[in-house]
């Protein structure tokens, strides 16, 4: 029994252990068995055809692809800019503090409430309609929080020195920013954007009432019309489709491309971080 | 360039990042202002009364009833499924990592725990209505297995990876000493883990737990593709459910704007606000705890 017992305890955390892995496991193993039939490069690179039931993704491919290059625009810029003003400027200050909460309460604010504020922001109160811009400006509002947060922490790796360097030659404060700083935080800075636009791209409560739309013929999108996106086409399809059986190839297809796309951006951000690491 | 000049723009771009900060308050601001402005227009239309205590949630009758009881019992119903799930195997996996694991192993089961977190809601959600819905179906004899058990489990396997990573961070800011102080006196390693480790590192867990709460509440993809969505009052965990997030995304597509309706969907969405918000703070605050304790 005495030598039982640590075997048992060991085993526990084995045990959850395992568990965690059996579900990531369990989930590429059912996409990428079940999707993998339905992918082609047509797949890829036809439209949708006879109500759904045939054909490819490719407007859905398009539209996040669009979408999230209009989240980044929005939130990068935005986000990098405010992140150099708390760790670069501010002081101690109770503005200042409330700024930081703002951040960390935005990073909790479901998502789905990103969608109803984009629907009175953007759909009706600027009446930009529902529309790829309303979405993308939503979804960069959702990633902002994110942003700022994953660059402050990238800035604050930078020592104290390297500024007092710049500045020490004549640099303004600016100058050294633009110069010194951020070029010595572009990686960390990179990993955090492109984790998460991952997050943005496998969005789809946000985009719900902003702009997606289940069937656009043209793929090429205009910023002031409805989009197609990938995370709403595999819930149409395994939700509200009148086949939903036949359409099931369709789902998982979908399913297999979205999460290529989320996990090769996560590829990206770590090899980012590991070419760093090696280099310092 | 001149130096004055190169002030000027110094001094400009200063301002620039400056607006930039005082734009994330009003963006916050913003969201808090629409929820109270059109949960406003709402109770002055419904009393607050009925809203809080009503156990009917039907907005498109003839006869519309807008009680939130339904749809907040169907959250916490399926939030606590969740974390009864998700907490002693996010805990257990910490502790492992922490504790046990070699370095090799350590940097395979990382990347694992960073791949489940980057797997999008709806594709979960997805698997939620083609594996595990068959699985319960088979198990209970129902003919399909969409129930607030379904969601529980999906949300459980969303909110791991959040407490794990931020457990793992606890236990191992708990000072080595501790553990050398414990093995000192006799214990061994599991007999330290549980008695020294994890209550020292407390406050550090429940911050983590808090976290796990925050992300299943606000969930909805998931929730909306599992769960089945009938909208009469939750009866268990082998029932379909209809949590707020859902109700949110399932009418807000439908329903007329400026409605009484319209008004209703904003309303709940500031009760999941505040929910998230309280569960939130509370999480920071053993947070703060926990940095404090060990600075000391």
């Amino acid at each position: 029994m005495k030598k039982l017992t640590p075997l048992i305890e060991w085993g526990t955390l084995l045990f959850c252990t395992g568990m965690v892995c059996f579900f990531l496991v369990v989930i590429l193993w059912d996409l990428i068995s079940k999707g993998a039939p339905s992918l082609s490069w047509e797949f890829v690179t036809s439209l949708p055809s006879e109500g759904m039931t045939k054909g490819g993704i490719l407007p859905a491919i398009i539209g996040t692809v669009l979408l999230t290059m209009i989240t980044a625009l929005v939130s990068v810029p935005f986000g990098i800019s405010c992140a150099i003003y708390l760790n670069e400027y501010a002081k101690d200050t109770w503005l200042t503090r409330l700024i930081r909460a703002s951040i960390r309460n935005l990073a909790g604010v479901p998502s789905i409430i990103y969608g109803l504020f984009g629907l009175a922001l953007f759909v009706q109160g600027l009446q930009m309609g529902t529309s790829l811009i309303s979405a993308g400006l939503t979804l960069g509002l959702l990633s902002l929080p994110y942003v700022i947060i994953t660059t402050e922490e990238a800035l604050r790796r930078i020592p104290a020195s390297t500024r007092e360097a710049a500045l020490a030659i004549g640099a303004t404060q600016f100058e050294s920013i633009r110069d010194v700083v951020l070029p010595s935080a572009l990686p960390g800075i990179l990993t955090g954007v492109v984790l998460t636009l991952s997050r943005a791209a496998g969005e789809t409560a946000p985009i719900l009432f902003t702009g997606v739309a289940f069937y656009i013929n043209n793929p090429t999108g205009f910023l002031n019309q409805e989009f197609m996106s990938l995370p709403y086409h595999l819930y149409m399809l395994s939700t509200q489709h009148q086949a939903i059986e036949e359409v099931r190839p369709l789902a998982y297809g979908t399913a297999l491309v979205l999460i290529i796309v989320v996990f090769l951006l996560n590829l990206t951000a770590f090899y980012v971080r590991y070419k760093h690491s090696k280099d310092e | 360039m001149k130096l004055a000049a190169r002030e000027k723009i110094d001094d400009a771009v200063k301002l620039l990042f400056r607006t930039t900060g005082l734009l994330v308050i009003a963006i916050l601001g913003g969201i808090f202002f629409m929820l109270i402005w059109n949960s406003v227009a709402f109770f002055l239309k419904i009393k607050p009364l009925d809203f809080i205590t009503g156990t009917q949630w039907n907005p498109s009758g003839s006869n519309a009833e807008y009680g939130i009881l339904p749809l907040l019992v169907s959250t916490c119903l399926v939030t606590l499924g969740a974390m009864t799930i998700a907490i002693p195997l996010g805990i257990g996996t910490a502790a492992f990592l922490s504790e046990y694991a070699g370095k090799r192993l350590k940097s395979i089961l990382k990347p694992v725990i960073e791949m489940l977190a980057a797997v999008p809601s709806v594709a979960i959600g997805f698997l939620g209505i083609v594996i595990l819905g068959p699985g319960i179906a088979e198990l209970t004899g129902q003919s399909n297995g969409l129930n607030a058990l379904n969601g529980a489990i999906l949300l459980a396997v969303m909110a791991l990876p959040t407490i794990i990573t931020v457990t793992e961070d606890a236990l191992h800011g708990v000072p080595q000493s501790y553990r050398e102080a414990s093995y000192g006196v006799g214990a061994n390693k599991w007999q330290t883990l549980i008695r020294v480790t994890i209550p020292a590192a407390a406050p550090g867990i429940l911050a983590a737990v808090m976290l796990g709460v925050g992300r299943a509440i606000g969930e909805t993809m998931t929730v909306l593709m599992a769960t089945g969505n009938a909208s009469a009052f939750p009866k268990g965990f082998f029932h379909s459910v209809r949590t707020i997030t859902a109700t949110i995304a399932i009418e807000m597509g439908e329903v007329p704007y400026q409605t009484t309706h319209y008004y209703a969907l904003f309303a709940i969405a500031a009760v999941l606000f505040l929910i998230t918000l309280a569960v939130n703070l509370i999480g920071e605050y053993f947070v703060n705890k926990f940095r404090k304790y060990q600075a000391a």
